[in-house]
């Protein structure tokens, strides 16, 4: 049983972040632009938090400090997006090759300021973020042990963010004009939505979340930030299409990818897989190799928003 | 007639070249600021060192360049033929992962063959290992319809985890977690390039170059070239004509594959010192070579001089470290520099507005 619960928390620390992410890369592709920058945006927003977080770990600490390093990774997120979204919405620029450029673009400056702020390129800060039990739902049999011990708030911040893009995408005005953006801009702006401004605010919620996804992958997972978030935007990128670009099929796919994830870190941990001739990087391309597999059955009638990728031209039709 | 024509392609081609250079102008103008603002009294030593490059260490320096260019050459030519059909190649990472692997697999296990044809026969396998690699996501796009870049990046991350259980247990190194050093004959021959330019130096540059020329008479004189070409800018009117498509996805897939497995073939056959070291990280090569092409305008000669250049500002990154800057700012200035040509399109308005100008000055004279 305690393995069992050690690989529902490991999970947890590898798919909360992929959703976060996918479901903002969710809102950028839904409104019209692809964005393959989420790599580098998170990296961005992993670097401005964790710096953040390595410069006032001495005054503040615990929950607070997270919080607060979680708004600042999704403002520098959301800030950094913006690049994206001017290329490829006022500038009508190929999406794929800024997003290209801004993937590049942040890792290098994450190294380049921290070697010349501190030296070395790797980020310290001490985690005290960490939760050993949840006062009260932490004694829940069962549940208890699953979900609300050893444990970050991320976690809950997560689920959060799942509901909240749920309704926001689904059930809301502004969601119906995001979706009506990336099917048919022409058809949205004759009826008077601003192709532009919904677009703007897709690529943006899009950085936000990328941002604070940087920062909660980072922060289970390792002590310190070193320029790179292992693929994690790009694999958030597979998450979405594996869930062909709707909150529930993402959430499936987050937890799909999660547990693999999970298995390819834990497996020696546990008895019946350790005897199983079965590699490491086994467990690490499974993901990418279904994804592979789902993209070759689906793509026939894909779900993908239909102008995905078109920079919007007011004259054209 | 004809030749107002002519001049119409010329003012185009002079339109490209322009938005490039303005676009490395832009960069590096965002380069020296990053320079000012993180430590201003060595901003413009340090800012002419990047601009001087490798000429800063005389010859050897050329040869470092040189060495430098080459795969990226190789991964530029092969984003930059995909996208002459229309596809964007972001999988030549995996692509020369795979074609570095095989080569370096060749250059230690097979040592019967003859020590002449050992290297040759080296960068065959690695060509036919990035082919394969191009292949699938060509036939997933040519049969499913599957996006290439999405299965690009696929194949890069199923490509490395690959490379790494295959080098752990057919050539490793336990000690320091790499590949195994090549027999001497599957290295590239120097033909005596080194005693004046540097130890890196082979003939692997002229391997590159002579690629180039291949791929520059392959989508400029043959009729294959010319399908590929109209599949790129308008697959419905191509298939009107009745240019198999889908076999040109294909083939346009499978010949970038091979180019960027090459790519990586002639990067670890270099006898640098340089092994494929078992991490969880994509080749950087690919990518610099998605920037190679842009820059190149995916043209095959403007390839060449986009791989030399950004060879030759990130020697002048390496000496960077003399004036305490760190290497870095030279991928910030690359990727500036491409982001900037995504401004391609004001950039040309602009520039037209120029010439236009200048040509209604020089009437009223």
């Amino acid at each position: 049983m305690s393995i069992l619960y050690f690989v529902v928390q490991q999970t947890m620390f590898f798919a909360i972040p992929l959703l976060i992410v996918a479901l903002g890369g969710m809102f950028s592709e839904r409104s019209g632009v692809v964005n393959i920058a989420l790599e580098g945006i998170m990296v961005m927003g992993a670097f401005i938090s964790i710096f953040f977080i390595n410069t006032f770990q001495n005054t503040l600490s615990g929950q607070g400090l997270l919080l607060l390093a979680i708004l600042i990774a999704g403002v520098s997120g959301g800030i950094f997006s913006l690049l994206h979204a001017f290329a490829s919405i006022n500038l009508k620029a190929d999406q794929t090759i800024s997003g290209t450029a801004l993937n590049m673009f942040a890792p290098a400056v994450a190294i380049f300021m921290a070697r010349m702020i501190q030296g070395v390129q790797q980020v310290q800060f001490t985690d005290t973020f960490h939760i050993v039990k949840v006062p009260v739902l932490g004694d829940i049999p069962v549940i208890g042990p699953m979900f609300f011990q050893n444990c970050y708030i991320t976690t809950y911040l997560g689920v959060a963010i799942y509901i909240l893009s749920n309704i926001l995408i689904n059930n809301t005005r502004f969601g119906l004009r995001l979706r009506a953006c990336g099917e048919h801009p022409q058809a949205a702006d004759s009826v008077g939505i601003n192709v532009y401004k919904i677009r703007y605010a897709g690529v943006i919620i899009s950085g936000v979340l990328a941002g604070i996804g940087g920062l909660i992958f980072v922060v289970p997972t390792s002590t310190n930030f070193n320029g790179s978030v292992a693929g994690y935007g790009f694999l958030a990128l597979a998450v979405l299409i594996f869930g062909q670009w709707r909150t529930k099929g993402v959430l499936g796919a987050a937890f799909f990818f999660g547990i693999m994830k999970t298995l390819s870190s834990t497996y020696s941990g546990i008895p019946v897989l350790k005897d199983l001739p079965i590699s490491n990087e086994v467990y690490k391309m499974i993901p990418y190799m279904a994804t592979l597999i789902v993209l070759a059955c689906v793509s026939k009638n894909s779900q993908a928003p239909k102008a995905e990728g078109i920079p919007y031209d007011k004259g054209s039709r | 007639m004809l030749a107002k024509k002519k001049s119409k392609g010329e003012n185009k081609a002079i339109l490209n070249f322009s938005a490039s250079v303005l676009a490395i102008i832009a960069g590096l103008l965002f380069g020296l600021l990053i320079l000012l603002f993180s430590n201003p009294s060595q901003a413009f030593p340090g800012f002419l060192m990047i601009l001087q490059g490798s000429f800063t260490d005389g010859a050897f320096g050329i040869g470092q360049m040189f060495y430098v260019a080459t795969p990226i050459i190789m991964t530029g030519l092969s984003v930059g033929f995909a996208f002459k059909t229309g596809l964007f190649n972001i999988g030549a990472s995996g692509q020369f992962t795979m074609g570095a692997f095989v080569a370096v697999y060749i250059g230690v296990k097979w040592t019967w063959l003859p020590d002449q044809i050992h290297w040759v026969v080296a960068i065959l396998g690695a060509a036919i290992a990035g082919a394969l690699w191009g292949f699938v996501p060509g036939i997933l796009k040519a049969i499913a319809n599957v996006n290439e870049v999405i299965s690009s990046i696929m194949m890069n991350y199923i490509g490395m985890y690959l490379v790494n259980i295959l080098i752990v247990k057919h050539v490793y190194d336990q000690v320091k977690n790499q590949s195994k050093p090549v027999a001497p004959t599957a290295n590239l021959p120097k033909a005596g390039l080194d005693q004046f330019l540097g130890p890196n130096m082979t003939i692997g540059i002229f391997i590159a170059i002579l690629f180039v020329v291949i791929i520059y008479i392959l989508i400029d004189k043959t009729v294959f070239g010319y399908e590929l070409k109209a599949c790129g800018y308008n697959p419905f009117a191509s298939k009107y004509a009745g240019i198999n498509s889908k076999r040109n996805i294909v083939l346009s897939m499978v010949i970038a594959g091979a180019l960027s497995g090459i790519g990586g073939a002639l990067l670890y056959l270099a006898g640098s010192g340089k092994y494929i070291q078992v991490l969880d990280v994509i080749a950087p090569e690919g990518f610099k070579g998605i920037f190679v092409a842009l820059l190149g305008l995916s043209n095959p000669i403007g390839v060449l001089f986009a791989g030399l250049f950004i060879a030759h500002i990130t020697v002048g990154g390496y000496n960077l470290q003399l004036y305490s800057f760190v290497p870095e700012v030279i991928d910030i200035i690359i990727s500036a520099i491409v982001y900037f040509g995504a401004f391609a399109l004001l950039f040309k308005a602009i520039i037209r507005k120029l010439m236009t100008n200048s040509k209604k000055e020089g009437e009223q004279i």
